[in-house]
């Protein structure tokens, strides 16, 4: 699907029989923009794997990198050197814009990741092949339940709100049918109120689906009240600091107790990597 | 830090879930759809809390949406007529008055009495109509092939770098020539003959046309592309979903123009080009001034004036209704 990713294929596995290998992994990957004396190193030797349905937070500050990693995991862009894995192949990517195509129907959008052609014949030989019209309409349809926007399909991008866009565009990434999930600072837009109800949303489907997810914000307690493990990155040039596992209870909420004492404690760090800067 | 106001999940939250994903790590088989579903309803709790939750999202969509009012059709078309009215009646007294004020005698420059009753009687003869139909027919071919043209250049230029350099400013400089530059050389290729006109009426429009589509083109949102490219739309099949469909609005503009551009060029050429048993507005235009009958060249200004601004107003509409759809500005009324 992304062309210029080694993949490594784990052939046609099902349920619990699945390879346990790493869902993403990344090897001393390095991202150089520019060349020669004025290239700018983006990324030096990040190695990173995500776990089969583990959700892991990219923190860090400012030109950190945490966009252009997401762009060499999508196959946006290619690593100046080192290795990206992506176990299956599928990834599907969600930006800070839901980028919806304004001309198409809310349907349309999601019908258009079910209209590409399947990345070949992974998951099991039946429905490969082209999907008829009236097929694309019903799967849409049931992508845009599940984000509980069931009744919008008929509706154009700009009719709904921004939290309700965005879910549309997680329905159109869910319809891809990708085992892994890259966000972007995908709720950074939205407000508050309305980022926690998609925190839940997201959380729930994360869940059910069993994606492996990797989230980029700069929010330490999004970080912390969604992943699995919150990686914190240094800036210019990206490196990983360190990586935090977050063992707290799910459902958890963005304003516990709990979220905020282990957000202070991952925000201490990212300061003094931000103050090596201030010198 | 930002802080997070939260104030939902009250007294909903399940507990004693245990590790959520224990239970869920196995994926379907086979199936390709959405997988969500049987596996969330397995306690009480958890049906409550998704339950609420679903309302709650539901809740706050309601809230996003309300306040979208339309005002009535009547009312509508009211606020954009009475300007162009206004408009209207004023420039009648302004012509009415510089009649009044005698700098020309009544026979070289009509008033609008004499030429809206000379217009009425046009519109009772059959040919005028010919005429009309004459020149309609010569801009609707002319323009269909610009735009034929216009699509052709502009999509081979959009697409390829060499082509731009070498083609691109060209483009736009045959934009700035006057269409009526070009008859002496239209004239000797083709004779005093319907396709001069043409030739002419495709030069003046083509090239906006094709501005329009290699504008269109050059800015469409960089996200679009990386959203058509993470969905597995490549080359061909992203210029057809993602592309062409994003330079939609700028392709409607150059079209607007061109047929500007056309209408211009056609009526330059129909001055120029005249053809025997060809009746066009073009040429009763010229017979009226070698005639020196003021009404009829006014009738016929008002009549090329009128379908100019009726066709443009074709092109309005399209741009409304396209930019309403999209969503590009908000309908105040």
């Amino acid at each position: 699907m992304t062309t210029p990713l080694t993949t490594t294929q784990a052939g046609p596995v099902s349920g619990p029989e699945r390879e346990h290998g790493p869902a993403v992994r990344l090897e001393g990957v390095s991202k150089v923009y520019g060349q020669g004396r004025d290239g700018l190193l983006a990324l030096d030797e990040v190695s990173l794997t995500v776990a089969p349905g583990e959700f892991v937070c990219l923190l860090g500050a400012s030109g950190c990198g945490k966009s252009t990693l997401l762009s060499l995991v999508a196959g946006l862009d290619a690593p100046t050197a080192g290795r990206i894995e992506v176990e299956t192949g599928r990834v599907a990517m969600m930006f800070q814009e839901p980028a919806l195509f304004p001309w198409l129907t809310v349907s349309a959008n999601v019908e258009m990741a079910l209209r590409v052609k399947r990345g070949g014949d992974v998951k099991g030989g039946e429905g490969a092949g082209p999907r008829s019209r009236a097929e694309r309409r019903a799967l849409a349809g049931e992508f845009l339940d599940i984000v509980h926007l069931g009744g919008f399909g008929g509706k154009r991008p700009h009719e709904l709100s921004g939290g309700m866009r965005q879910r549309v565009a997680l329905a159109r990434a869910l319809a891809q049918d990708a085992d892994v999930l890259l966000m972007d600072e995908p709720f950074g837009a939205l407000d508050a109120m309305t980022r926690d109800l998609l925190h839940d949303e997201l959380e729930r489907i994360w869940r059910e689906r069993n994606l492996s997810v990797l989230f980029v914000t700069h929010n330490v307690r999004e970080a912390v009240r969604l992943g699995d493990r919150v990686v914190l990155l240094s800036s210019r040039p990206g490196r990983v600091v360190e990586s935090f596992p977050v063992e707290l209870e799910r459902p958890r909420r963005t304003d516990s107790a709990e979220v905020a004492r282990q957000a202070a404690e991952i925000t201490d760090r990212l300061r003094e990597e931000v103050l090596r800067h201030g010198r | 830090m930002a802080v997070d106001a939260s104030t939902q999940q009250s007294g909903a939250e399940p507990s004693g879930v245990g590790d959520p994903r224990s239970d869920t790590d196995t994926r379907p088989s086979g199936g390709s759809g959405p997988r969500s579903g049987a596996d969330t309803r397995r306690s009480g709790v958890a049906v409550e809390s998704s339950d609420v939750h679903a309302r709650q999202i539901a809740g706050l969509d309601a809230l996003e949406l309300a306040d979208r009012r339309k005002s009535g059709l009547a009312s509508r078309i009211w606020s954009g007529l009475w300007p162009v009215v206004s408009a209207l009646v004023l420039v009648l007294l302004i012509w009415q008055g510089v009649v009044l004020a005698g700098w020309w005698p009544e026979y070289v420059f009509a008033g609008p009495v004499t030429t809206l009753t000379e217009l009425a009687d046009r519109l009772g003869e059959a040919e005028f109509y010919q005429a009309v139909a004459v020149t309609m027919r010569r801009a609707l071919v002319g323009f269909a092939l610009a735009i034929a043209v216009g699509l052709v250049v502009g999509a081979l230029v959009s697409r390829i770098r060499p082509l731009r350099r070498a083609v691109g400013s060209l483009i736009t400089g045959l934009q700035t020539m006057p269409s009526i530059a070009w008859f002496p050389l239209a004239i000797l290729l083709f004779g005093l003959t319907e396709s001069a006109i043409t030739f002419v009426v495709i030069l003046g429009a083509a090239p906006s046309i094709a501005n329009g589509l290699i504008a269109g083109v050059d800015y469409t949102p960089p996200i679009l592309l990386r959203a058509g490219h993470m969905l597995g739309l490549r080359r061909l099949s992203l210029y057809r979903h993602v592309i062409l469909p994003a330079s939609l609005p700028s392709f409607l503009a150059g079209l607007k123009q061109g047929w500007a551009f056309a209408w211009r060029s056609l009526m330059a050429g129909e001055l120029l080009v005249i053809i025997a048993n060809q009746p066009s507005l073009g040429e009763q235009l010229h017979f009226a001034r070698e005639l020196a009958d003021s009404p009829g060249l006014l009738a016929t200004m008002i009549v090329i004036l009128v379908i100019g601004i009726g066709v443009d107003l074709l092109f309005g509409a399209a741009d409304n209704a396209l930019r309403r759809r999209w969503g590009l500005h908000q309908v105040t009324n």
